[in-house]
């Protein structure tokens, strides 16, 4: 019941709001804000259950919601999941504190496409029914699109539109896999799937798993963004509002990396093993890639896009190394850059709020006049540059003796990424905040509000905490990896077709039956 | 339970209460929490240290467990041995005599409770550095060391030469941390620990590598990581810029405490380096090169506190030397000697150039004896010591040095010997620079509060007796001493090369004033050469900088990103350009209409669906 109401609350919200008269604008603030407040300690509830068992499917419903086909309502959290249902919850709320001021222009709909995009995010991470998934997935898709297209910057159109169509692309293939696995096996419910895979009654030929691996591979990596499938992301990040910008780095990328742990591992474990040396080599290229176009990026927010692309290499790099110490890493790297970069991107706004303007050149000697916005900046970006005791350092550290103890080569050439990280970090720091700052940027820049600084605490307060007490979120993680990893052991053996033809593996994938 | 932890956290706290409070506490407020906390750390040290007795066995603390993955486990754990002993000493008890001084220095600062506050976290970390019981935990205060280390270089942040400074270090030290990652992945692959006491039980069982074996991987990637934050060949080249940071921090972080953490850090692997013989020379090598090096850009430099400065990494060279030839107790004998002299000279330059009102140029001092005398007594003190004129520190810890390389390779001795000599040069130059002759500045010099000048009394007490507190012998159970040469000839020679190099000073600077300048233009090629430092910045921004930047903006920006991959992208776009159309209609601005959309789409494909599903 509890994971119901913290699913479909945000929904009601949304719905809630559309019936509020455009002009109060206050009411409907105050109404989202405190919808995704309730979500979010509603959702603080769902810790201990899964704590106690972090492997099983916890506060389960599973009912019919189309009869035929047999789609199924079926949702479920463990601790996968947990944590990643409460980043969402969690940056909702402060979503909405960030939007306060800075929209001004269809309030309405702005605030009640934030709850749909709650609805979509939560979703998505509960649910069980592979159709169930998608429709959560392409939700998302939606509010997203127009919180960039309306609200955006100047080029938020073509942002918009190749943000649609990238990520379109991909899912079109996903639904595609599905499809294809429901004629198969005759059904939507992925753990029903996972068993029959399991005990053979599904048995897919290697030419089978390796093509539905590609359109889930496909579909999740367009998301992450694994490169050379990145460019949409800095255009994205660039030019969506702030509040648009923090939940895509902080959750919406996270839907990919997730994708790739809960269905393309346990389902093709023998497709990712194969295709894991060149995933491997797109993660490590996208980590120093990423870093080194982070670097001279002009612009603060695709600074941080590209950073986030090599970033969320290490999130790939640390799945793809089929390593418990790398899984974990990887995992926790997931809520790690939630909270880091959703901070970066914050302050960012904040900056621009002030400012108008993202270009670092019009920065300079921000901390004279805003000595704590500058204080949380840097404690973020510290955060972001793997310092140890804040939060990304444990990340990085596990993935990184993850993959070491797999082939000591990916680390050495992962680790470079590390050392990029503090260069374009600090070079921004620097150009932004230190140095003199000029009369006319001074009458600008105020410090932080009470209500900016009700928003950047909570994440402050979780960089060091989730940096130093890791056992409060790492466990569940741990024992849910152990278990992802052990679903990649089983259900290797399959028959290897004598080299079918590629004509003959495209026939074979459209063959419908 | 001797509750160790409280030795960094009571620093902590006090740097949180300034970062939190400061700016609207009266200084002497600031001051106090800030010099207490260091104050209480240090008692505290003591009460430990004597509470534990003669530590014949390290005594570990386990707090809480940090990692957990798998079979891996790292925890939050300290442990006090006798190198740990001495270490806390230096740290706090120098420490403490900085932080005092700093009170009078930075008394007309803006700045003043932020830059206490820093200071403050500074000890924190060093002491978890120092204190660490595994490799993580060390590296959670490396790491913080160099955070702070970056932000008081850049204390000054209103200038840009400091704002680069402080990226400098940073950057350059990153270098050497990957180096340690590296090293920690690999101890981990091998003996599946980072817990000191159990990496080294293992090591111990170990036979010597005769080739590049894991060991000899590990213990050069160790030595990467001690090269960036000891300044040693090839990534010294950001301490002197880090000589941009207000003069006390110079004196604690930039000589007597940070830049040892690797000599610490190899110090405390020398179970592993003891089987790795090849990383071993690799280290007296690297150490030798950068003490020549380092001393010869010394004899050159004009701002006072670039000498010292290169004097610093030529000595943490000497250190180096010291380990790689297997004296590990006397690399560390001379980190507590060197802690005292080096943060004397710096502290002594910062009373001059507090008593100059900012110069630091020695070409505009001279003749400052008699106008600041109790500063120039007390660095006068540390420059006999660093010129190792007996029976003052330096020689003590020089000569085991020397006499333990003479052991090893003869030819390092005199390397070493020659080094000596430089450096009683470049040090005397700059005393008899700046206090001899006549004033050649236009200030009005005067001598600086007793706030400083105790701390600089004190420190000078212990460069000339400090040589007799034994550090070699102390450190025994941890070290098996190294064999050395002992001939009395060698030290005589060591100790001759220090007065040669006086005596060379004082006939160039204050005999026969004319000499320098006519020998610098008859060796104009090689005195341009070393006074620009071999180029060696120019060079690493020429072949490696910029062509990293440059490339990443032409290369990969322009090249790959917009020109290669998006130019695919826009073409599927442009071949696509009637869905544009379609998503321009739906874009009409109502939230029915696209909610409209939403229904209508999700109504398709579950009717596709049906379609499929019914065909099956």
């Amino acid at each position: 019941m509890l994971l119901n109401m913290i699913l479909f609350l945000p929904l009601a919200g949304f719905l809630l709001l559309l019936f509020f008269p455009r002009e109060q604008r206050g009411a409907i603030k105050t109404t989202a804000l405190l919808v995704s407040l309730l979500v979010f300690v509603a959702s603080l509830g769902l810790i201990p259950e899964v704590r106690n068992a972090p492997t099983a499917m916890s506060y389960e419903t599973n009912v019919s919601w189309i009869d035929y086909p047999p789609i199924r309502y079926h949702v479920g959290i463990d601790g996968l999941s947990l944590w990643l249902v409460i980043l969402s919850t969690l940056l909702t709320p402060i979503t909405v504190l960030v939007s306060w001021n800075y929209i001004q222009k269809r309030v309405k709909e702005f605030f009640a496409f934030l709850l749909l995009l709650e609805f979509g995010m939560i979703g998505v991470f509960l649910a069980m029914d592979l159709f169930l998934f998608y429709v959560f997935f392409e939700v998302t898709l939606v509010p997203m699109y127009f919180l960039i297209g309306i609200w955006g910057h100047d080029k938020r159109i073509y942002a918009a539109v190749k943000f649609f169509l990238y990520t379109l692309a991909g899912s079109v293939l996903m639904l595609a896999a599905i499809i294809y696995l429901y004629n198969r096996g005759g059904t939507f419910d992925y753990p029903i799937l996972l068993e029959m895979l399991r005990n053979g009654r599904l048995a897919l030929s290697s030419t089978e798993q390796f093509w539905l691996f590609m359109a889930f591979f496909f579909a999740f990596a367009v998301k992450v963004p694994l490169f050379p499938l990145h460019t949409w992301l800095p255009d994205a990040h660039g030019e969506a509002p702030t509040a648009g910008s923090i939940i895509l780095a902080s959750v919406l990328l996270k839907m990919g990396t997730y994708g790739l742990v809960r269905f393309c591992l346990p389902m093709f474990p023998g497709a990712a093993r194969d295709n894991a040396p060149w995933i491997v080599a797109l993660a490590i290229t996208g980590i120093i890639y990423g870093a080194l176009v982070a670097m001279i990026q002009p612009n603060m927010k695709r600074l941080v896009a590209y950073s986030s692309v090599s970033h969320l290499g290490f999130v790939v790099l640390g799945i793809f190394s089929f390593n418990q110490l790398a899984l974990d890493g990887a995992v926790y790297q997931m809520l790690n850059h939630g909270v880091s970069t959703g901070a970066l991107f914050m302050l960012v706004g904040y900056l621009y709020e002030r400012r108008h303007s993202l270009e670092i050149a019009d920065y300079g000697g921000v901390a004279t006049p805003a000595p704590f916005l500058s204080a949380m900046f840097m404690i973020t970006m510290l955060a972001s540059v793997g310092l140890p005791t804040l939060n990304n350092f444990v990340g990085e550290f596990l993935v990184l003796q993850g993959a070491a103890q797999v082939n000591f080569t990916w680390a050495v050439f992962a680790a470079v990424g590390v050392i990029l990280s503090a260069v374009y970090m600090l070079w921004m720091y620097q150009r932004t905040f230190f140095g003199e700052v000029s009369e006319e940027l001074r009458s600008h820049m105020h410090d932080l509000s009470p209500r900016e600084w009700a928003t950047i605490i909570p994440l402050v307060v979780l960089m060091i905490w989730m940096g130093t007490g890791t056992q409060t979120f790492l466990p569940v993680i741990s024992a849910s990896n152990e278990r992802t990893l052990e679903q990649t052991k089983t259900n290797v053996e399959f028959q290897v077709n004598a080299s079918p033809s590629l004509s003959s593996q495209v026939k074979e994938l459209l063959n419908v039956r | 339970m001797h509750h160790l932890w409280l030795i960094p956290t009571i620093p902590l706290a006090g740097s949180m209460i300034n970062l939190l409070f400061g700016r609207r506490l009266p200084k002497i407020a600031v001051s106090g929490v800030a010099i207490g906390s260091v104050l209480l750390s240090f008692l505290w040290v003591l009460n430990v240290l004597s509470g534990l007795g003669g530590l014949e066995e390290a005594h570990i603390e386990r707090y809480f467990t940090w990692i957990q993955s798998g079979d891996f486990n790292v925890g939050f754990d300290l442990m006090v041995d006798r190198l740990t002993a001495v270490m806390l000493l230096v740290v706090t008890g120098i420490g403490l005599l900085i932080h005092i001084y700093s009170s009078g220095y930075m008394a007309h600062e803006e700045g003043f409770s932020r830059f206490f506050a820093y200071l403050n976290l500074f000890m924190f970390f060093m002491l978890i550095l120092v204190l660490a019981a595994n490799y993580l935990v060390l590296f959670v205060g490396w790491e913080g060391v160099g955070l702070c280390s970056y932000l008081l270089i850049g204390f000054y942040y209103l200038k840009k030469s400091a704002g680069d400074a402080g990226k400098k270090a940073f950057i350059v030290n990153r270098v050497g941390d990957f180096g340690f990652s590296l090293a920690m992945f690999l101890i981990v692959v091998t003996f599946g620990t980072l817990d000191f006491a159990r990496v080294f039980a293992q090591a111990k069982d170990m036979p010597v590598e005769a080739g590049v074996g894991t060991l000899t991987v590990i213990c050069l990637l160790l030595l990467l990581g001690a090269t960036g934050k000891s300044a040693q060949v090839p990534l010294y080249v950001w301490l002197p810029d880090a000589m941009e940071g207000p003069t006390p921090v110079s004196a604690l972080i930039h000589a007597a405490t940070m830049v040892t953490a690797g000599v610490y850090m190899v110090a405390r692997s020398s179970v592993l380096y003891l089987k790795a013989p090849l990383a071993m020379d690799a280290v007296a090598i690297i150490g030798l090169v950068t003490a020549v090096l380092a001393a010869t850009i010394g004899l050159a430099q004009n701002d006072i506190k670039k000498v010292f400065a290169y004097s610093t990494v030529s000595q943490l060279g000497y250190m180096f030397l010291a380990l790689g030839v297997g004296a590990f107790s006397a690399g560390i004998f001379h980190v507590v000697t060197h802690a005292f002299f080096k943060a004397l000279l710096f502290l002594g330059a910062g009373s001059v150039i507090h008593a100059l009102e900012g110069e630091q140029d020695m070409r505009l001092m001279g003749g400052l004896r008699s106008k600041i005398p109790v500063t120039f007594a007390t660095i006068f003190c540390a420059a006999v010591a660093i010129a190792g004129v007996p029976p003052f520190s330096g020689f003590h810890s020089k000569d085991e040095i020397l006499l333990a390389a003479h052991h090893h390779a003869p030819w390092m001795y005199w390397v070493g010997v020659v080094t000596a000599g430089m450096t009683a040069f470049y040090v005397f130059r700059a005393i008899f620079m700046t206090f001899f002759g006549s004033y050649r500045g236009h200030h009005h010099p005067h001598e600086s509060p007793w706030v400083m000048l105790g701390p600089l009394c004190i420190l000078a007490l212990l460069s000339l007796g400090g040589g007799y507190i034994h550090i070699p012998h102390f450190l025994e159970p941890l070290f098996p001493l190294a064999e050395s040469a002992h001939e009395s000839t060698l030290v005589y020679i060591s100790v001759a090369a220090g007065l040669a190099g006086i005596g060379l000073a004082w006939l160039m600077y204050v005999a026969q004033p004319g000499l320098p300048d006519a020998i610098s233009r008859s060796f104009r090629g090689l005195y341009t050469l070393v006074y620009n430092k071999y180029f060696v910045d120019e060079i690493y921004d020429a072949v490696i900088v910029h062509p990293l930047r440059d490339g990443s903006r032409s290369v990969l920006w322009k090249g790959i990103d917009e020109g290669v991959i998006d130019n695919v992208v826009n073409g599927v776009g442009r071949s696509a350009r009637n869905v544009g159309s379609v998503l321009r209609v739906m874009q009409s601005g109502y939230i029915r209409s696209y909610a409209t959309w939403v229904v209508l789409g999700s109504v398709i494909v579950v009717a596709a669906i049906s379609f499929l599903g019914g065909s099956r």
